[in-house]
């Protein structure tokens, strides 16, 4: 299994990401620059976050049209499994490969804290370590996190299951106040159609060792390795 | 040419930078004001002398790139210059 973590100019978690999978899960991770054209070798395609050309126009806007973007969309169709993280949610919304936008937070504040997730879908390649309903801590930090869609967008994404983290309280329950961004029905991460492409705002790899939180990142991340017969 | 591009927030979408800048105003004890929205300005120069072509052009920029469909609405209007 190889892996890629995306690198445009203005990222920031590249390195987070290439930690996560490299050191802590000792699998074989590569950088791969913005201009690079072809992604072929790759299993798993990571879009980390960060403000990718300084989240000029909107977050992820730019980016969207960097070189890498073309195979990125190709092998997504072609079934690939593909992670956005924070900004990389928002590019993958900007290319399409995602319905909906993510538009400012509500309160218009830098939201930088723990949150916790409900798991609404355990039947992904990305969650298939967690139980229906497990709660989860993650940490977010953005400003743009407010998943926003039409109602006949979120009617969809309900019904074909696409929902696959919601932010709860501490007992599990999407409540006003567990929203930290005003997101549409609290979402925190969506999936395609297909199953192979997962955006979501909170940073499973910044909570994916003990020594800096609960390690509950590892069980997204595993669960990637598990799809691939890895784990 | 020169386009003059505006980008506005959807209707249906909140904006809070809008709706802070309302409540600035709201203080300043002038007159009555209700709503205020933010957008986005953006003028773009390039050569073409048809204009049709360069309304489909124009168009196409801020449906690709300028704005996004999903949330946000634009207009723009062209000027030729000599």
């Amino acid at each position: 299994m190889k892996v890629a973590i995306i690198v445009f100019p203005g990222s920031n978690c590249d390195h987070d990401a290439y930690y996560s999978f490299k050191k802590i899960l000792n699998v074989d991770t590569d950088f791969v620059w913005h201009k690079e054209s072809n992604l072929d070798k790759y299993d798993l395609i990571v879009l980390p976050g960060g403000f990718s050309y300084g989240d000029y126009l909107r977050c992820g806007a730019i980016s969207r049209f960097s070189p890498v973007m073309k195979s990125i969309v190709a092998n997504a169709k072609k079934g690939k499994l593909v992670i956005g993280i924070c900004n990389g949610f928002q590019i993958l919304t900007e290319s399409g490969l995602l319905p909906g936008a993510l538009i400012k937070n509500e309160n218009r504040q830098f939201v930088c804290k723990n949150v916790k997730l409900r798991v609404d879908n355990s039947e992904t390649n990305f969650t298939n370590l967690c139980n229906l309903g497990d709660t989860i801590t993650i940490p977010i930090a953005h400003g743009e996190g407010n998943y926003y869609c039409e109602d006949n967008v979120l009617e969809e994404l309900k019904s074909n299951q696409q929902v696959v983290f919601r932010y709860v309280d501490d007992n599990g329950q999407t409540q006003n106040q567990s929203n930290p961004n005003g997101s549409k029905d609290n979402i925190a991460g969506i999936i395609n159609k297909q199953g192979n492409v997962l955006g979501m705002m909170p940073h499973p790899e910044r909570n994916a060792e003990k020594l800096i939180g609960n390690a509950d990142g590892l069980k997204i991340l595993n669960s990637i390795l598990t799809s691939f017969g890895k784990n | 040419m020169k386009a003059k591009i505006k980008v506005m927030l959807k209707k249906s979408i909140l904006d809070p930078q809008g709706k802070t800048v309302l409540h600035a105003i709201q203080d300043m004890n002038i007159g009555n004001f209700s709503d205020v929205r933010i957008g986005k300005y953006i003028e773009v120069s390039f050569n073409n002398s048809n204009l049709d072509s360069a309304k489909s052009e124009i168009d196409d920029i801020c449906k690709k790139l300028l704005s996004n469909p999903v949330m946000e609405d634009y207009d723009f209007e062209i000027e030729e210059i000599n």
